[in-house]
């Protein structure tokens, strides 16, 4: 087994009488992407927190490239980077005094701090507004500049806290492809997100959080398929056609598909027949289709099955996690 | 580099970061130019004419010490202000992540908010040689007397950075830091004679530091009696300055944005 990068047992945290960290254990083998997947207030900022050595944990221990993030904290804090996700940049400096100030602050030395700036102002697309205030940006703008000061003294080991929250889809994907590449070269990262799709996209492994616990822990394949494989869901032209519909496609499978409002849905199983043969069935049976997909279930799925609720609907118990802390 | 040698060099470039952002944030200079010379202003033309000040001719002699050390104790806002701010909107954080000295950010906020005071006191001593204040000490007391007022305004940095830094707001550390303020200047001979004042106000005004800072200035600034007032003012101004700093620095190890 690979080094982990990252790796923490039965972390807890309680702000007051809230429970912010039940226990959590976490590992992260050096170069992978661990996901934290949670709504608000799951825990994943206290998390994060933890782990960069801003906070310390009520029980449990930690360990990020190879150091305690308790006992060796001072030393930890060479080795990380941390973007959070209120896009720390200090706004009355121009992106380039943000970056030199990092580095100045980690201690680079002057000369390689102003030549890391330029590097890293280069690389993620703010060269001609590099002598601008950052209060200037846009946002996406920020977030890129607030990453890039994660990345000034090439720390081995990123923490991202929600790294895209409130960007538009273009400077979402910027920002991972971004992040990909670091990846691609070496860096472990540990990203919280309450997006599903980005967590897909982003994480080699997935640790889904909610109040204060890991409640599945996976590949995000491993953690689809515990939902169940993939489904056929067919639109019906016409909605009286339902019960021939459900004739033709009963074979296919072992339950009987279930229809609501025209739309038909069922359980796909390649052994018994494909897309292609469910089309076939349905225009034997003169069914008009509007409209027929394989739908291969999302982690939206995974989390509505495992905590009973969408990943958007904990609003409240981030408010009281806020207050908290 | 040793470890002293870190945190002077984080120090200078926490401070350096503070002093860029000073020309960038012309609504702040408000409250340490326009605001002191206002003060001045209404104390010189609409309170002078009725407060008596037994042994001055001019009630400027007599106010110009005690408004310039008001402004100086009011220099602890922009100090409170810029830590909030930086709190709130995660600086702070990024800070604390970083593998910089534990005391740098507070020593760089203080030591660039000496710049701030020191323009505040250029403003209010020429409003004040215009509204008709004169030194009448030698140029060596006159300078002591400005180190002790900026030493002062340091000390008060102090103070207020661990007033932001126990607030959970920037709203929250001003409403504490008025608390604070307006008592420990008000109640003192800034303005009037503590004799004018009832007995119990009187003997709070002769026990508070602010009077002794003020007097201290008179001392060095007018040639009033002083005793070892001048002495005593640098005193508890260094006494501030250790407290306040180590009690701050332990609030900066466990602050976190919320």
């Amino acid at each position: 087994m690979a080094e982990c990068a990252i790796e923490a047992e039965g972390l807890s945290k309680s702000f007051d009488d809230v429970r912010a960290l039940d226990g959590i254990d976490l590992r992260a083998p050096a170069g992978t992407v661990l996901g934290l997947l949670g709504p608000n207030g799951a825990g994943k900022t206290t998390a994060v927190r933890i782990l960069t050595t801003l906070l310390p944990p009520d029980g449990g221990s930690a360990r990020v490239a190879g150091l305690d993030v308790v006992r060796d904290a001072a030393a930890l804090r060479a080795h990380i980077g941390l973007a959070g996700q209120y896009a720390a940049v200090d706004e009355n400096l121009t992106g380039f005094e943000n970056l030199e100030m990092v580095g100045r602050l980690y201690h680079l030395g002057k000369g390689p701090s102003r030549e890391r700036a330029r590097e890293l102002l280069e690389r993620f697309s703010l060269t001609d507004a590099a002598d601008r205030l950052a209060k200037t940006y846009s946002g996406g703008m920020r977030r890129r500049l607030d990453l890039a000061a994660a990345l000034v003294a090439r720390p081995p080991v990123l923490f991202l806290d929600e790294p895209t929250t409130g960007l538009d889809p273009v400077s979402r994907l910027e920002l991972w492809e971004t992040i990909e590449a670091r990846v691609a070269a070496g860096t472990t990262v540990l990203l919280t997100t309450q997006y599903l799709d980005e967590a897909d996209r982003l994480a080699d492994r997935i640790a889904v959080i909610d109040h204060g616990n890991v409640i599945a822990e996976g590949t995000p394949d491993e953690l689809k398929s515990r939902v169940g494989g993939e489904r056929l869901e067919v639109t019906l032209k016409n909605y009286e056609q339902e019960k021939a519909a459900i004739e033709a496609l009963a074979p296919l499978a072992d339950e009987l598909p279930k229809c609501d409002h025209g739309i038909l849905v069922m359980p796909l199983d390649k052994a018994r027949g494909d897309i292609a043969e469910a089309v076939r069935r349905l225009d034997a049976g003169n069914v008009g289709i509007a409209d027929i997909a394989v739908r291969r279930p999302t982690l939206d799925d995974v989390f509505i099955s495992l905590t009973g609720h969408a990943a958007e609907e904990a609003e409240e118990d981030q408010q009281q996690e806020e207050a908290a802390a | 580099m040793s470890a002293l040698a870190y945190t002077v060099a984080d120090t200078a470039v926490i401070a350096k970061r503070n002093l860029l952002r000073i020309p960038r944030q012309p609504d702040l200079w408000v409250s340490f130019t326009i605001q002191p010379l206002m003060f001045v202003l209404l104390f010189v033309y609409v309170f002078g004419g009725a407060v008596q000040t037994p042994g001055y001719d001019d009630y400027a002699d007599f106010l110009m010490p005690g408004i310039i050390v008001q402004s100086m104790s009011f220099g602890g806002f922009v100090t409170a202000i810029g830590l909030s701010d930086d709190l709130g909107k995660g600086l702070i954080d990024r800070f604390r992540s970083l593998p910089m000295s534990r005391s740098a950010v507070l020593a760089g906020r203080t030591l660039a908010d000496v710049a701030t005071n020191a323009v505040s006191l250029v403003v209010m001593v020429v409003v004040g040689l215009l509204v008709g204040f004169n030194f009448t000490s030698s140029p060596l007391e006159v300078i002591a007397g400005f180190g002790l007022l900026l030493l002062f305004g340091y000390a008060f940095s102090w103070v207020f950075a661990f007033v932001a830094l126990s607030s959970s707001s920037a709203e929250g550390a001003q409403a504490l830091g008025f608390m604070v303020i307006f008592p420990l200047t008000f109640a003192s001979s800034a303005f009037v004679p503590p004799e004018s004042m009832p007995a119990a106000i009187e003997a709070f005004a002769n026990a508070n530091p602010v009077s002794t800072i003020v007097d201290a200035t008179r001392a060095l600034f007018v040639d009033a009696p002083a005793g070892n007032d001048v002495w005593a003012a640098f005193a508890w101004c260094l006494g501030l300055i250790a407290v306040f700093a180590v009690l701050s620095v332990h609030r900066y190890r466990r602050a976190v944005s919320s």
